[in-house]
């Protein structure tokens, strides 16, 4: 079984990795270039730990193969902060607790920025939609609506 | 235990700022199980029973040995002798019996063998290397069934002495309890239900799968890294099961992608330390999804039997149940608990309650937030529901006519010290909610719900920096934000800030002895060192100003973060802050650190109230909670935002519990649905907001008078929706979870 | 196992007639990954088509039919803004697959190859009167969706043969469809029932109808009971019930997991009538 050599994008910087043909990109993010932030919490795509941002698009990075991200652009969680700054989401859900348990917080927080890039002003509904592929376990929710719609209104607010 | 530290007015208790790690979490730096790496590191996988019940003939690992990438592969043969005693009592027995398969396979999911290769993909190419070779058994996967006389006997000789004679050997420990007449009391009564109630096993679903790298050599010193909710007991336990001094094996708690109770016994660690041990090389253990809902901890599926008489006033007049709890193929299932909480918000005269403990081809339960005291709930106040109903009386009013307060003789035994129900009540009465109108097709329901809460060993360590800055080592794993709770207790006693106070979830070598993070206790006992810990610590800032002022220590007093002069006559100084003291210690007598190390016996119970809106579609069957509001004594919110992440965590988890989660068991007794596509969580478009109140009624065993609130919240839901449930579709509802199709068959009338 | 990246179609079927073993072609992967990562299904060829010029294409032909590359996404999908005006029903059906995360990725030709009886798009596409064009060795072939599922996980493709595209046909006048499904959460869940409905009327009178559904029988079903239950009416209350008959009468579900034979074919009943009405409203131009 031979491996696949793969060049692509994360976070802005250029990266190259080798990869047997069944390993899931989030295997690759994890264990090749040491980016943690994204979590296996189900390889099957049913609880969006893993979600990061493929040419744009939110994805399951236990739904994709390494190989396939050849020549791809990759965003993941390590990429969210400009900086020392956090992003507004970022900042919002330690203001407002929306972690508990933190494991499904870098999944939500890419999630969460996709929407309001695709959705700068949703609803409650849209954002319960948006992110009923992410499993949060501690917080019942609650508490991460509030803390993205919170974000989306001073973000609009900013602009 | 003196308490003459109690406090009622704070600065830094009861406001909520930012989590210590925070930052950590959502740059996703925060090192989690899975996270971890060690140099010449293997990856580890576990070969696991497709049998519910099976004798293993014999195991082959000939050719995984010979696969060119696998560095070691174990099987019971690598692990300790320990011997067999029944019950809980040979605890350490079952734990190993779980991890690693002896004669039989127990359970669907049970491990068998397990190899380490040096990448995760070959570990698992080698698993279909080992031939196992089984001689399938008779299995029972239900609770009824397996207590029945012709039931395949999971193990003999596994009862304790609590057992009855004549009780089938899967019948392992037995709990009765109660006080009064409850004959008597039905005689009284003017109107009597009993009702049969069944519930299925549930999984905690924490996001993060167990987890863990291990390292071992043969000289018997070993360090393991692990997601847990105790390091210490999975110290000690991985020690045991090794067959190596507790004290030589070093164990770090990564930080926890939730537990809910599942993480407070150990499951691949010992696997990880033997191989590693085999291989001399770190081993780093992974489960998958599958693997995590096969072969950890879900929760005991139920059968009960609930009877109360009520007269017309709502005056219960006497309560009695039978709880039957599955608790997977090792003693452990919590009857004695569930039938201890059963009716423990209720002052009563004449109760009775019998639980039993029952083995079957299942995983072993494992805790679950109140570990038991769910199911009892859902019986008991589903039955005070109908009883309502039936009588016309108001069930707020009901349960506030019975509820038990200070003084009150427990269900259970003891009497209550100070308490909060009636608190709860008064409070869900005053609800907005309580009064707001219900729409067509709507029903409302309410519960109430008790846990005890725990203390549990403890062990704290505060030590100073010289800029006046101190550092706070605690041994529970942080959950659910409790280094900030900790943080800020520590800063009210020390009068320092919060920001200035740095909490490390300390490793078992360097701090002593802390039982897991369970029983709702972080906050109580963690807390409640954490405070004794930081007036240990000021004991010693006021010594040392006393000397720098040269009078006695007894007229040194500490305020607002200095020491002052107790009174005019001590003398008069300027307040002396603690950096001041801080700065120059190393030559005024040395470090300054405070330590507590004690078991604290004063969690105080908790109640809470919860109220609850559903609306049931009468073609499909389809619930939607359209309201929920919890209510809850939480004695004091150190940290109110995360007093509510847990309230709301709980009701969120009570939902699931009550309308969609179920271990699926097919007539092979194997889990059908081992992926969350069909173990089916509550998604963020499942639930409204979550209301939360926070009563606050002083817990008198805790300084600042805190009561645990991470458990009480799951008790009361699965009650509450069961009545809303029912109350609007017309139809009780008495078997968990309340699918679709569940009600429409209740609803067409076959149910 | 091997993994190709053919430039071309008849490439693709190529790479697949020589190879042995379990082949599978890669397009969104949210099902080939889910079964290799759980050892259910792990190929010894893995063919992705995503390379393929074209296959991120939707077409809008000079008929007014439809021609969507086999990558399309579910998210292209709903964010096309033509497509979803012609057929609401289909969009949304496939909008209902999995996550945000998951219409990423997943695509309509996927769901269908996927052979799931509960496949979402499936009863959309069959109702719609869809057909997929298949490239194989002896060149290209064009089969109507229903034809293209045989049993749970099986399809008619043989070997060597991928489908390279979907049609959709042109809408025309007065046309309206429908998808509903029955999921006991609010998403994330499999069908339960699936119902797709595609009708078209003269003035108030239904003069065409397609009724399909899933997750009731081993294959997604055209049921043409269905159709004559509410051809020639207006959708009144008797022919809501003859549809209802007619979809309960089809059913032939299994007890499992997800739900009992009685739930699926009372519910299949219940969505008949659900969806009917919503793909009438779109026929009149209603908002529904």
């Amino acid at each position: 079984m031979s491996k696949f050599h793969v060049t692509t994008q994360v976070n802005g910087d250029e990266v190259e990795f080798l990869c047997d043909p069944r390993e899931t990109l989030l295997d690759c993010l994890r264990d090749k270039l040491n980016l943690t932030g994204a979590k296996e919490g189900c390889g099957t795509g049913d609880c969006g730990a893993c979600s990061v941002s493929v040419d744009g698009r939110l994805v399951c990075s236990c739904l994709m193969l390494g190989v396939e991200a050849e020549g791809k652009t990759i965003e993941t969680v390590e990429g969210l902060a400009d900086g020392e700054v956090l992003h507004p989401l970022q900042q919002k859900f330690i203001e407002r607790a929306a972690l508990q348990c933190g494991i499904c917080t870098p999944g939500i927080l890419v999630a969460a920025k996709a929407l309001l890039e695709k959705n700068p002003d949703p609803t409650e509904e849209e954002t319960r939609y948006w992110l009923a592929g992410n499993l949060c376990r501690c917080t019942g929710y609650d508490k991460i609506i509030r803390a993205v719609m919170e974000t989306a209104a001073e973000m609009r607010e900013a602009s | 235990m003196a308490l003459d530290d109690r406090k009622s007015q704070f600065t830094f208790v009861g406001t909520s700022p930012d989590r210590p790690d925070g930052l950590d979490k959502v740059t996703g730096r925060a090192k989690y199980g899975a996270d971890a790496y060690a140099p010449g590191m293997l990856h580890g996988a576990i070969l696991r029973s497709p049998h519910a019940h099976a004798r293993i003939v014999k195991i082959d690992t000939s050719k995984a040995e010979a696969h060119k990438d696998v560095k070691a592969v174990v099987t019971r043969a690598d692990f300790a002798k320990v011997p067999f005693k029944p019950g809980l009592e040979g605890e350490f027995w079952n734990v190993l019996e779980n991890v690693m398969a002896g004669d039989k396979a127990l359970y669907d999911g049970h491990a068998v063998a397990a190899v380490a290769a040096t990448s995760a993909l070959s570990a698992r190419d080698a698993l279909k290397l080992i031939d196992v070779e089984y001689e399938v058994l008779p299995h029972v996967t239900d609770v009824d069934k397996a207590m029945a006389p012709d039931a395949p006997v999971i193990r003999e000789g596994a009862a304790d002495y609590s057992v009855p004679e004549g009780m089938h050997p899967n019948v392992v420990r037995y709990h009765e309890s109660g006080h009064g007449d409850v004959e008597a009391g039905f005689a009284e009564a003017d109107l009597v239900i009993e009702d049969r109630f069944v519930t299925e096993a549930t999984h905690q679903g924490y996001i993060e799968p167990h987890a863990c790298l291990a390292s071992l050599g043969n000289d018997g010193k070993g360090e393991l890294w692990c997601t847990t909710q105790g390091h210490w007991i999975a110290q000690k336990t991985c020690a045991a099961l090794l067959g190596i001094e507790t004290a030589q094996l070093r164990v770090s708690a990564s930080e926890i992608g939730g537990g809910f109770g599942g993480k407070t016994t150990v499951f691949i660690e010992p696997v990880a330390l033997a191989l590693s041990r085999k291989a001399n090389r770190p081993v780093k253990i992974v489960m998958t999804r599958s693997e995590v809902f096969r072969a950890t901890g879900p929760t005991s599926s139920a059968s009960m039997d609930v009877k109360i008489g009520m007269k017309k006033d709502g005056t219960i007049s006497a309560a009695q149940g039978v709880f039957r709890l599955q608790g997977g193929a090792f003693p452990g299932a919590p009857g004695d608990l569930t039938a201890m909480c059963a009716f423990a918000p209720y002052n009563l005269t004449n109760v009775k309650q019998t639980g039993y403990d029952v083995m079957s081809n299942r995983p072993k339960q494992a805790a679950y937030r109140a570990p038991g005291a769910p199911m009892a709930a859902f019986a008991v106040e589903s039955v005070i529901d109908e009883m309502c109903n039936e009588l016309g009386l108001d069930p707020v009013e009901v349960r506030l006519k019975n509820a038990a307060h200070e003084g009150t003789k427990a269900s259970f035994g003891p009497r209550y010290e100070r308490i909060g129900l009636v608190e709860t009540l008064e409070a869900a009465k005053a609800h907005p909610h309580y009064s707001a109108p219900l729409k067509p097709g709507q029903g409302r329901g309410i519960s109430c719900g008790f846990w005890f809460n725990h203390g549990g060993e403890t062990s704290v360590s505060l030590a100073l920096s010289e800029d006046g800055s101190a550092q706070l080592m605690v041994g529970t794993p942080d959950i659910g934000g409790s280094r900030a709770s900790m943080a800020l207790m520590a800063a009210e006693v020390l009068g320092i800030p919060y920001e200035n106070i740095r909490v490390t979830i300390a490793d078992t070598a360097t701090l002593g002895y802390n039982d897991v993070s369970h029983g709702s206790r972080v906050t109580y006992a963690s807390g409640l060192a954490t405070i004794k810990a930081a007036h240990h610590a000021v004991e010693k800032l006021c010594e040392r100003a006393a000397a720098k002022w040269g009078i006695p220590v007894d007229a040194v007093k500490w305020e607002n973060g200095c020491a002052v002069p107790s009174g005019s006559n001590a003398g008069d100084f300027d307040p002396m802050p603690l950096a001041d003291i801080t700065a120059d210690m190393g030559s005024t007598g040395g470090p300054i650190s405070g330590h507590f190390e004690a078991t604290p016996e004063g969690a105080g119970v908790s109640f809470g109230t919860h109220i609850v809106d559903a609306e049931v579609d009468p073609e499909t069957g389809k619930t939607s909670i359209t309201r929920y509001t919890v209510i809850q004594d939480a004695g004091k919110a150190i940290h109110p935002s995360y007093v509510e992440g847990q309230f709301q965590g709980g009701a969120a988890q009570g939902i699931g519990w009550a309308l969609n989660e179920e271990y699926v068991y097919g007539e092979d007794g194997r889990l059908q649905n081992s992926i969350f596509l069909d173990y089916r969580v509550p998604v963020a478009s499942d639930l409204p907001m979550i209301d939360t109140v926070i009563v606050e009624v002083p817990n008198p065993g805790h300084p600042f008078g805190v009561r645990g609130v991470g458990e009480t919240g799951i008790v009361p839901p699965l009650a509450a929706i069961a009545n809303a449930v029912s109350n609007a579709a017309g139809v009780r509802m008495r078997q968990l979870p309340m699918s679709p199709p569940r009600i429409l068959a209740a609803l067409k009338g076959n149910g | 196992m091997d993994y190709h990246s053919p430039a071309n179609f008849a490439e693709a079927s190529a790479l697949a007639s020589k190879a042995t073993g379990i082949t599978r072609f890669l397009a969104g992967g949210t099902d080939v990954l889910v079964q290799l990562r759980s050892e259910l299904v792990t190929p010894d060829t893995l063919i992705d088509i995503k390379k393929i010029d074209g296959v991120r294409d939707i077409t809008r032909n000079a008929d007014g039919s439809w021609t969507l590359g086999v990558a399309v996404t579910g998210a292209e999908m709903s964010e096309h803004p033509d497509l979803g005006n012609d057929w609401p029903g289909l969009v949304e059906a496939m909008d209902l697959i999995g996550s945000t995360q998951v219409q990423g990725r997943a695509t309509l030709t996927g769901n269908l190859c996927n052979g799931s009886p509960a496949a979402d798009s499936v009863p959309a596409m069959i109702a719609a009167g869809a057909t997929v064009t298949v490239t194989g060795p002896k060149g290209d072939r064009e089969v109507a969706v229903e034809d293209i599922p045989t049993g749970p996980g099986k399809t008619a493709l043989t070997k060597g043969e991928v489908v390279s595209a979907v049609n959709i046909p042109s809408r025309g006048e007065s046309g309206g469809d429908a998808y509903l499904r029955f999921i006991p959460r609010t998403e994330m869940d499999i069908a339960v029932v699936g119902v797709g409905v595609n009708l078209r009327l003269e003035g108030d009178e239904i003069t065409e109808a397609r009724v399909s559904l899933g997750a009731v029988a081993p294959t997604v079903l055209l049921v043409e009971d269905c159709a004559n239950a509410i051809i020639g009416t207006s959708l009144d209350g008797e022919a809501l019930e003859a549809l209802a008959a007619g979809a309960t009468a089809a059913c032939n579900p299994i007890d499992d997991k997800r739900g009992t034979i009685e739930f699926r074919t009372e519910v299949a009943g219940v969505l008949a009538k659900r969806a009917a009405k919503i793909a009438y409203a779109r026929a009149k131009g209603e908002q529904a």
